[in-house]
């Protein structure tokens, strides 16, 4: 079997895998990496959403050997240690989560988002596929908006 | 588990009258005590006193049917104060995003003066000796856990208080309590983690205590963050299939292509079982179940596997058949239309999937003489009973963990997951973490029943008359235990005659909020072997929607503008006092482009009633969205106002998507919809940019709030859109069309 090996949030893994290996399971089953969630498995709802080399990825259609070499940045790697990035702060100032399992997946929409684009548009912020079966888009929305007044 | 040395509280007023109760201490090393009641219980029944003639859930909801059924174990609730400080209360009921933890630990962090930081709330395992005591559902569980939690947390309090007094040899009522500590007159303090132990060993038999005036309360009322949100946007909170529990390895189920088809032969186990990553293979009720290395394996495992299938339940059945039956199964009027003004009106509603996010899941480790459960559960001790019986082992060998979800809707009343995970597991005689992909979620798991709806109001000289509502559905699975409750509190109940456990959930669930002269609603089930269950607000969002829809047609019959007909007509002030809100606040009747309406509702369940406004862009009526909401809500007692607020915007989240896009197609047998991609609930993009919600000043008892929100907006979204279109719609969700390619069977 291959050895891939990459970074995920600051370390250094290898793993042996087949090539074709959703990075979600790579991740959750082999690793324990456990903050991207499956919600759908082709990329649909959005819920594993996380960063390679920054920008946003769907680790359930993004096959283990594209992160080769690369960095990954799931939630869990986020924060710097304790100090949470402006973007968690919000989530948190909002109280916006509610089941929270899409949570994840949508913050790190909302981070590459906001390296994108300093001050999104309510079009640009509509354009963010990710389900929240919950129904908290109305505090996602005032989330995103609140920490890019902050950074 | 009790102890000779008791105390009382008392508790007046309220829904379920004065009643005193006895606390008892737990064989503990720290402070742990259980409140149980003295009084046997009035029924509810006999405190309404509303004018007019009341329907049943006037008189007894739901919900007081499920408190009532609740109260002999409701002392079984348990509070520990540890020697760090920290106060450790466990939950009866599952946290599914509702935010009932946060709520109860407020409660508890209110009565002990103590930081809300210092208390942790945990899920409880099955707890088969609480009977009917653990079941999280009819936006029950704050109103049945207001008053134990704090008469719990008040005897706590009151024997702390009692321990520093003989710690100092001062008199109890000298010393008050704050911030987690004992103060004494001369300024000492000892804090709660000092005293626990003597507290948990005081004789203290003549020791009352009473919970604080609801005037005090300083936390409880109070705008509060989840007390789980920090591990939620770090990605630390465990869901269940996060968790490691030994052995347990990733598994999957290839299900039939129809609903509840079985097994007939798998003809490729030799291929499959030597795929990469495979583990095991095992023929069960409901499919084949693959376990392997990662879900991915067993993903591709499954979908690998060659299966002959024997047929399913419904497998003729497509939605053409299931609307003609609805429509002959409804019930006939009373009234005859000939001889006064009438307005009729018939409306069709979809199945709806509940479509958690976190799809059906557990993990079961199942042995030769025991079993251990992990798993969302909102019927945990049904689930446990079921189990252990489908498995061979007695309850008491059989232990269910409840865990924190993603999501439910209504779906996790039910434990099909966790039952498959143990039949699995002892198939396999492993460990197994049992996931269900999204598309057999969908297809495969529970949904709201589709339905049908006739409507008649007659009226004359600027009165309702008579108001007459038929209800045929598809049959809602309630076997969750919800029939034993029924059963335990019948006598109780304010229906009679032989109904039927639906007939009776709808008469204590839905009511008319309006005088509308002789009302009768009925409801009549068409049973199809499908995998149904409540859904939010279960009967009401399609009976209580139709019926807003109903009162604005009625109101424009009758000249009247819609927001002046309900002022009219609502039954009572508090009513009047939340739609005029919402009327003020959402600038009710202003000008609005062509395309653009403003549409209101109105809804009352469970001691809590509502009003919503919206206003809908439907310049292109085959893409509306909802722009604006202002919402209003009476719950009576607000816990915690931010949570609140979260539910409502849940609850129009909800309305949004099943009024306008999302629903079930069923094409012989099986639901067309295998994803989110073809299952339309709502994305940001539908969601409003504004939305304004007003909680009501807190004047009484705690009413029931988790479903609250969906009727009225139903109504709201489907009238701002008929006022914006000139198009009144009469079948839900209102655009529905086969807009995609569905996945294999």
């Amino acid at each position: 079997m291959p050895t891939y090996t990459f970074a995920v949030n600051g370390r250094t893994v290898t793993v042996d895998a087949p090539a074709d290996m959703p990075l979600l399971w790579v991740l959750r089953d082999r690793l324990g990496v456990t903050g991207p969630k499956y919600g759908c498995g082709i990329d649909v709802c959005k819920a594993c959403t996380s960063h390679l080399d920054g920008e946003a990825i769907n680790p359930c259609v993004v096959a283990v050997s594209e992160a080769a070499g690369r960095e990954v940045t799931t939630i869990e790697g986020l924060a710097d240690g304790d100090v949470l990035h402006p973007v968690q702060e919000a989530w948190l100032e909002q109280d916006v989560a509610q089941c929270g399992y899409c949570q994840p997946g949508q913050i790190m929409a909302a981070v590459a988002l906001l390296r994108k684009t300093a001050n999104p548009t309510d079009a640009e912020i509509d354009a963010i596929q990710n389900v929240c079966r919950c129904g908290t888009y109305v505090r996602i929305r005032e989330a995103i908006k609140r920490a890019a007044a902050k950074m | 588990m009790g102890d000779p040395t008791a105390s009382t509280t008392e508790l007046t007023g309220g829904a379920v009258g004065r009643r005193r109760f006895l606390t008892f201490l737990v064989a503990a090393p720290t402070l742990t005590l259980a409140t149980t009641n003295l009084v046997p219980e009035e029924a509810a029944a006999a405190e309404a006193g509303l004018p007019g003639l009341p329907q049943p859930a006037d008189i007894m909801d739901l919900g007081d049917v499920l408190i009532l059924a609740g109260t002999p174990t409701a002392h079984l609730l348990t509070l520990e104060v540890t020697e760090d400080g920290e106060a450790h209360f466990e939950l009866p009921r599952a946290e599914v995003g509702q935010g009932i933890t946060t709520a109860v630990a407020m409660l508890v962090a209110e009565e002990l003066d103590l930081p809300l930081a210092k208390v942790r709330v945990r899920l409880a395992d099955a707890r088969p000796e609480l009977l009917m005591n653990q079941l999280t559902g009819g936006s029950n569980t704050i109103r049945s856990v207001y008053g134990p939690v704090r008469r719990t947390a008040a005897a706590a309090r009151a024997r702390l208080v009692a321990a520093a007094g003989v710690r100092w040899d001062l008199a109890p009522g000298r010393l008050v309590t704050r911030d987690g500590a004992v103060v004494a007159p001369d300024g000492r303090t000892a804090t709660y983690g000092s005293l626990t132990s003597l507290a948990a060993t005081l004789p203290l038999p003549g020791l009352t205590a009473k919970p604080k005036p609801e005037s005090e309360h300083t936390l409880v009322g109070t705008p509060t963050s989840r007390i789980d949100a920090r591990a939620m946007v770090t990605g630390a909170m465990r869901y269940t299939l996060d968790l490691d529990v030994a052995g347990a390895r990733p598994t999957m189920v290839r299900r039939p292509p129809t609903i509840n088809g079985t097994v007939r032969s798998v003809n490729n186990e030799t291929e499959v079982r030597a795929m990469p990553g495979v583990i095991d293979l095992a023929v069960v009720p409901t499919g084949v179940a693959v376990m392997a290395e990662t879900f991915g394996q067993a993903l591709d495992a499954k979908d690998a596997l060659d299966v002959t299938w024997n047929g399913g339940t419904v497998d003729s059945l497509s939605d053409a058949d299931i609307r003609k039956r609805l429509r002959a199964a409804a019930l006939p009027f009373a009234v005859p239309p000939l001889l006064t003004l009438h307005v009729d009106a018939e409306f069709d509603f979809a199945f709806v999937s509940h479509a958690p996010l976190e799809t059906n899941c557990a993990i079961a480790d199942v042995r030769e003489d025991r079993a251990e459960i992990w798993a969302g559960l909102k019927s945990a001790i049904v689930a446990k009973q079921t189990i252990a019986a489908a498995i061979g082992l007695p309850e008491d060998r059989v232990t269910v963990h409840v865990r924190q979800s993603g999501g439910s809707f209504g779906r996790r009343l039910f434990f099909d997951g966790a039952l498959e995970a143990a039949q699995i597991s002892k198939a396999m005689a492993k460990p197994v973490k049992l996931m269900w992909s999204r598309i057999d979620d969908m297809r495969h798991g529970r949904a709201r029943p589709a339905t049908h709806h006739k409507i008649r109001a007659t009226y004359a000289l600027g009165r309702v008359l008579t108001y007459e509502h038929r209800v045929a559905a598809v049959e809602t699975d309630l076997r969750h235990g919800l029939g034993e409750i029924l059963t335990a509190t019948a006598a109780s109940l304010p229906v009679a005659g032989n109904l039927s456990f639906a007939q009776t959930v709808f008469l204590t669930t839905v009511k008319v909020p309006y005088d509308f002269g002789v009302v009768t609603e009925l409801l009549n089930e068409v049973p199809l072997k499908m995998h149904t269950a409540s859904w939010r607000s279960v009967y009401s969002a399609n009976t209580r929607g139709a019926e807003e829809i109903l009162v604005d047609e009625l109101a424009k019959k009758m000249g009247k503008d819609p927001v002046a007909f309900r002022r009219t007509f609502l039954k009572t002030d508090r009513q009047r006092r939340v739609l005029d809100k919402v009327a003020a606040e959402g600038d009710w009747g202003r000008a609005m482009p062509a395309g653009f309406a403003q549409g209101v509702g109105f809804h009352d369940e469970y001691k809590s009633c509502t009003a919503c406004l919206v206003e809908i862009d439907a310049r292109d009526p085959d893409e509306p969205r909802v722009v604006r909401a202002v919402i209003a809500a009476d719950v009576g007692r607000p816990i915690n106002p931010r949570g609140l607020e979260a539910q409502l915007l849940g609850g129009l989240t909800d309305a949004i998507s099943t009024t306008l896009r999302a629903g079930l197609h069923i094409d012989r047998g099986l639901p067309l919809e295998g994803s989110y991609s073809q299952f339309h609930y709502a994305r940001q993009k539908d969601s409003p940019l504004d939305v304004r919600i007003f909680i009501m000043p807190a004047g009484g008892e705690p009413g029931g709030a988790g479903e609250l929100g969906v009727p009225a907006a139903v109504g709201a979204i489907a009238n701002a859109y008929a006022r914006a279109t000139g198009i009144r719609p009469r079948s839900f969700p209102i655009n529905f069309d086969v807009d995609f390619t569905p996945f294999p069977r």
